[in-house]
């Protein structure tokens, strides 16, 4: 049996739903596959979530989606084996709605999503693994197979929102493995604990949330960053660090976490939760230079698996979803004018990312990762020194101010030229400007 | 017991309908299983004394067999009275030879109709479970599954039923509210043997059932009995050397059962070593598994899941081997040692050989001194 | 052949967890589950249609959420789903479950005969296997439980041939259509729809039958009314009083343990020391 749609598109994770609807809402006939029993279902994280991605696509979101708690507080904490020296900004502005961003668990969010993409009419099949794209003899891709027996699928266009792993795209060679360095492997876990909790330790009220991200020691030298969410009745913790430090140090995330959780000024945060652990996953962050090529004959790729993610501010799924919707309207407008769904013409794909803020923040922070890469510096010796700075500072012990700057001074040379300080200094001046 | 630990509902307040108040007595249905009363029943008899006890009232058994088990049926009422009970209810009838829904339903409804009883006790076997679920419908009455406590209100004389829940993790109590008698099933081996009173007697109330063959749909074509031989009697074993997962490897059960052998002992196993195929699937203890109360159990490389404690925590003593310190096993565990099964089961083999070996060696009267 | 399948949404409990602190139960992301003893009896009626011909309609008594369950259950294989769902079955019992059940069927029946009904061995959350029994009481169909193997059905002659696992043994039973069947475990293995089934799964659609449709003539039997127990108190088990006494040796071999192991169970516990001599 062999059924024809318009559109197939691969994955349910943010990527996949954005694009399936904005392909239904434009009346396309259109099928989406997912390999787990739910959308979501294999992705129990919490996450922040970026309200503009969303409500571009779902305007009224906000009375409808499991939203845990917006953020009115963010903290950027530089940690030393004991001590944080660190940023919190808070503002009551931030309370006034619209919120810009909410902590969400991905479980719950999905399978909402998943729901509003059903009501825009699409086909949705859950527990269905797509094993291979099936191309026509001039190369064109027509159509997919999956692991169920009785049949084929085909289509004019076929949509990749297969996540970060990509099978699909690299055995047709869309694209490269991706290199070690080009992703970090994170793990996370939910720690359950009663709200009041919640918002007593963090000191906030009902419905208002905390995150906080954190950098240095706690990665040990390795390029990466934890961070810590407050949901509902539940916190978010985790850690994520470049597999090819990780394979180089030998260690695992597990660990890492393990070591960020007794770190004192992280353990009162999450003492007496409840904990659920769940497995890691990829991210890919290797930046604009990491994106393959996009579109091609019968084809797009979104979200995660054309590595569309901005590292530097933590950014995925607003990225997902915005590349799922431009592919998705690309595909439609294409598809009213009548053309046929050829590189050429998919090529407009690229063009309006390259125009959105998408390529243009990722352009922005393309040399990131080398420069982190090529300077430990930066995630061990700074975090020590700024901590041990702040604690010589703060000390009370009868020694005089000007003769501490002085010894915090010294220490600072005596771990890095003056010369290397003002490099490090340029190197990320240019890296974020 | 704990804390509650969901909103609890207040108990509605029932005053009990004139007709219900003529229920009276506590009553344990009597299974037999080829010739031998099912040992579920005589630990029901010590459970159905104290609640008879605690209501003033008498404890009976139910007996309902083939005409062809002639006097051994009788046989089956005075066990139960040297277990505790009272009175037997004997129902004899050509069409209750092999167990079947139909006529056992109707018999046992008949009796209740009959003779009223406040409370029926079953055991969870499977034909206890198939017998109590058609009574209950038919009475239209509240059924309690796998009991694991059983108690009376002081308040209103009703029956508390004490059972497991969400997989285990919780125990609720159920009362059954306007309905007589009030049901209950409750798994072989959760409520202790009582010792038996040779030479205890009583009453014996012959009941006939109205039903012929001809008026009975399902027939038993055969009855292909199990192979006994190899089939592990868990759980009446007296002592038991378990296995988890923290074995490592299916090749270190080996180790259970040397030790298992050295003490004349039944193999047991946490799910999850069942589920990976170590051991066969009658080893498992616990929820889904089988419910023991041996003298000794020996559990190594478990973790103390409740869904396996309530299957095992009966035990007279427990002993624990485990290499984390903080394994909730230790909560409810008589002895600990936290170790290395690969080390420490080894020599404990090694340490209850020596031991048994020398003890065989005395001379009777000195081990008694 | 046309056979009705009851299955029921759980939450799967081996993902429940009590908080330590509060001693709620947390329920957060805990998945909902088809009870996974129904996909049994799901499998044995789909290999009668594929063996006999008919249809197998699944049938489920939950909120409006476990239409997800019998979505699955269309994934699978079955043709038709109904969802019995009102407010007033609320706090249903097994009592008041199989009355509902069972008028619900009967409403199936009007349709399309039936010929079998099928339920799980038991559900993983109320686990009392009284449903089952229940149904078949109230629809006055022979009950056969704890089947292992549908050894032979003749359509023709309404007969079936069933073994029964039974305490020490197998029966071999023989009765007449319609009846009763609850499935044992492990006697089949489910299968993994097909692509047609799945996308008829995601296409078709779920009947929700309220009451009324249901067929319910006595609403005094459904919900928590028609229930006669209640549930009046739910609770963590009791820590022991006292933990395990810990043997422990500084710088101990494992045999020093052992041998510290036995002298203290020979000192607290005098029928185990008894069990033992009896051994030697
Ligand atoms: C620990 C961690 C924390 C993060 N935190 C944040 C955050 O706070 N904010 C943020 O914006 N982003 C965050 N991200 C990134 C974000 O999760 C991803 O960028 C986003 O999920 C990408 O969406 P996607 O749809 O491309 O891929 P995914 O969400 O991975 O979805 C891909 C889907 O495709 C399915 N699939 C795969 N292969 C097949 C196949 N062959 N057939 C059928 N189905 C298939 C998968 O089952 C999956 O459901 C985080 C990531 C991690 C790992
Ligand atoms: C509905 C339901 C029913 C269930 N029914 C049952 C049931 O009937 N029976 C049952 O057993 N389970 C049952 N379970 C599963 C139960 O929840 C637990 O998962 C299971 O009991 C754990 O088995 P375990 O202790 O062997 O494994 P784990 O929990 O993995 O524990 C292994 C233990 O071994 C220790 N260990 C590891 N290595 C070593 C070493 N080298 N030396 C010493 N110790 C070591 C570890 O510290 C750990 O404590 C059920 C679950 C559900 C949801
Ligand atoms: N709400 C329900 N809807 C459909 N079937 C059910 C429901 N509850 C129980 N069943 C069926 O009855 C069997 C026994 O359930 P239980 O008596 O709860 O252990 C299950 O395996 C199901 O097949």
């Amino acid at each position: 049996m062999i059924e024809r749609f318009d559109a197939i598109v691969v994955g349910a994770g943010p990527a996949g739903n954005a694009a399936t609807y904005t392909l239904a809402k434009s009346g396309l006939h259109v099928l989406q596959i997912e390999r787990g029993e739910t959308a979501g279902a294999k992705n129990v994280q919490g996450a922040i979530l970026y309200a503009d991605a969303l409500e571009r696509l779902i305007p009224e979101f906000r009375d409808e989606a499991p939203l845990e708690r917006h953020i009115i507080e963010q903290r950027m904490w530089v940690m030393d084996d004991e001590s944080y020296i660190g940023t919190h900004f808070r503002s009551d502005e931030f309370n006034k709605p619209p919120h810009n961003r909410y902590t969400i668990i991905r479980a719950k969010f999905d399978k909402w999503f998943s729901k509003k993409v059903r009501e825009a009419g699409a086909l949705v099949i859950n527990e269905t693994t797509v094993t291979e794209l099936l191309r026509d003899d001039r190369g064109k891709v027509i159509g997919v197979r999956t692991d169920r027996a009785g049949g084929d699928l085909h289509a004019d266009v076929v949509i990749l929102a297969d996540g970060v792993n990509s099978t699909l795209a690299r055995k047709a060679g869309f694209r490269p493995e991706i290199e070690p360095k080009h992703v970090a492997l994170a793990v996370k876990e939910i720690h359950f604990m009663p709200r009041d909790t919640i918002e007593s330790r963090f000191n906030i009220h009902k419905g208002e949330g905390v995150v906080i991200e954190m950098l240095g020691k706690i990665t040990q030298g390795m390029m990466g960053t934890g961070f810590l969410y407050t949901n509902g009745d539940s916190v978010s913790i985790g850690i994520g660090c470049m597999l090819s430090d990780l394979m180089a140090q030998k260690t695992t995330p597990y660990e890492l976490l393990e070591r960020m959780k007794a770190h004192p000024s992280i353990r009162p945060l999450i003492q007496g939760g409840e904990m659920k652990e769940y497995a890691a996953h990829l991210i890919p962050e290797g930046g604009y230079h990491a994106i393959p090529q996009v579109f091609g004959d019968g084809w797009l790729i979104a979200g995660d698996s054309g590595m569309f993610v901005n590292a530097v501010h933590r950014e995925g799924s607003n990225l997902a979803m915005t590349t799922g919707r431009i592919a998705a309207e690309t595909v439609a407008e294409l598809f009213k004018a009548g053309q046929p769904m050829t590189a050429a013409n998919l090529a407009e794909y690229r063009r309006r990312l390259d125009d959105s803020f998408v390529m243009k923040d990722l352009m922005k922070y393309k040399d990131l990762p080398d420069i982190f890469h090529a300077n430990k510096q930066f995630l061990t010796t700074y975090p020590e020194l700024l901590n041990r700075s702040a604690y010589t500072m703060l000390r009370v012990d009868g020694v005089d101010k000007l003769s501490k700057e002085r010894e915090i001074f010294a220490d600072f040379r005596d771990k890095r030229s003056l010369f290397g300080l003002l490099g490090d200094a340029f190197k990320l001046w240019r890296a974020f400007r | 017991m704990s804390e509650p630990t969901a909103p609890v509902k207040k108990k509605r307040k029932v005053v009990l309908d004139q007709r219900l108040q003529a229920y009276r007595g506590v009553w344990v249905y009597i299974e037999h299983e080829r010739g031998r009363v099912h040992p579920v029943s005589l630990e029901l008899l010590g459970e159905g004394r104290k609640l008879a006890d605690t209501l003033g009232v008498e404890l009976a058994g139910v007996v309902m067999a083939g005409v062809d088990a002639g006097a051994e049926a009788r046989g089956y009422c005075q066990t139960a009275f040297e277990y505790g009970a009272d009175l037997c209810y004997l129902m004899q009838s050509d069409v209750l030879g092999e167990y079947r829904n139909e006529p056992y339903t109707q018999g046992l409804t008949d009796l209740v109709n009959a003779y009223q009883p406040e409370i029926l006790l079953l055991g969870a076997t499977t034909l206890g479970r198939d017998l109590a679920g058609s009574v209950a419908t038919t009475l239209n009455t509240g059924l309690t599954a796998d009991c694991t406590e059983l108690a009376i209100d002081p308040d209103d004389r009703s029956l508390l039923s004490t059972r497991p829940t969400f997989g285990g993790s919780l125990l609720c109590t159920i009362v059954t509210l306007n309905y007589r008698p009030q049901m209950a099933t409750v798994r072989p081996r959760v409520m202790a043997m009582p010792e038996s009173q040779p030479g205890r007697t009583g009453r014996i109330v012959e009941h006939g059932l109205l039903l012929a063959e001809a008026d009975i749909v399902t027939k038993v074509l055969e009855f292909i009995a199990d192979d006994r031989r190899d089939t592990p009697q868990l759980p009446f074993a007296d002592i038991i050397v378990a296995g988890g997962r923290g074995l490592g490897k299916p090749e270190n059960f080996q180790l259970i059962r040397d030790l298992a052998k050295v003490l004349g002992a039944e193999v047991g196993a946490s799910r999850p070593v069942v589920q990976a195929g170590w051991v066969e699937a009658d080893r498992q203890v616990g929820q889904s598994g089988k419910t023991v109360r041996p003298k000794l159990y020996i559990a190594a490389g478990i973790s103390g899941a409740i869904q396996h404690r309530v299957g095992m925590e009966g035990a007279d003593c427990i002993v624990a081997i485990n290499n984390d310190p903080d394994a909730p096993i230790f909560e409810f565990a008589h002895f600990g040692i936290v170790g290395d099964v690969a080390t420490i089961l080894p020599a404990l083999t090694e340490a209850f050989w020596v031991k048994l070996k020398r003890q065989a060696s005395l001379p009777p009267q000195e081990e008694a001194a | 052949m046309h056979s009705v399948v009851c299955i029921k949404q759980v939450p799967d409990s081996a993902q429940i967890r009590v908080h330590p602190v509060t001693n709620t139960i947390m329920r957060q992301g805990v998945p909902a589950i088809v009870n996974p003893y129904d996909l049994f009896a799901l499998e044995e009626a789909l290999r009668l249609r594929d063996q006999l011909g008919g249809r197998v309609t699944v049938i489920s008594m939950g909120p409006t959420q476990a239409e997800v369950a019998l979505r699955k259950a269309l994934s699978l294989g079955a043709d038709d789903a109904i969802l019995v769902t009102d407010k007033a079955f609320a706090g249903a019992d097994t009592l008041a479950t199989s009355y509902a059940l069972a008028a619900a069927i009967r409403q199936i029946g009007k349709e399309l005969p039936v010929d079998l009904v099928f339920t799980g061995k038991q559900t993983i959350d109320g686990d009392t296997a009284q449903v089952g029994p229940g149904i078949a009481r109230r629809m006055g169909l022979q009950l056969l439980t704890y089947v292992s193997r549908i050894v032979e059905v003749a359509p023709e002659r309404r007969e079936i041939v069933v073994e029964r696992r039974a305490e020490g043994g197998v029966q071999v039973l023989q009765t007449r259509l319609p009846c009763l069947i609850t499935m044992l475990e492990d006697s089949n293995r489910m299968r993994f729809g097909s692509l047609p089934d799945a996308l008829r799964a995601a296409r078709q659609e779920v009947r929700h039958w309220d009451k009324t449709a249901a067929g319910i003539e006595d609403v005094t039997k459904i919900g928590l009314k028609g229930s006669p127990t209640i549930v009046s108190k739910v609770f963590t088990p009791s820590p022991r009083a006292e933990k395990a006494e810990m043997i422990a040796i500084e710088d101990g071999s494992p045999a020093d343990l052992a041998a510290a192991l036995l002298g203290r169970i020979a000192a607290r516990f005098p029928g185990v020391e008894k069990e033992l001599a009896q051994r030697a």
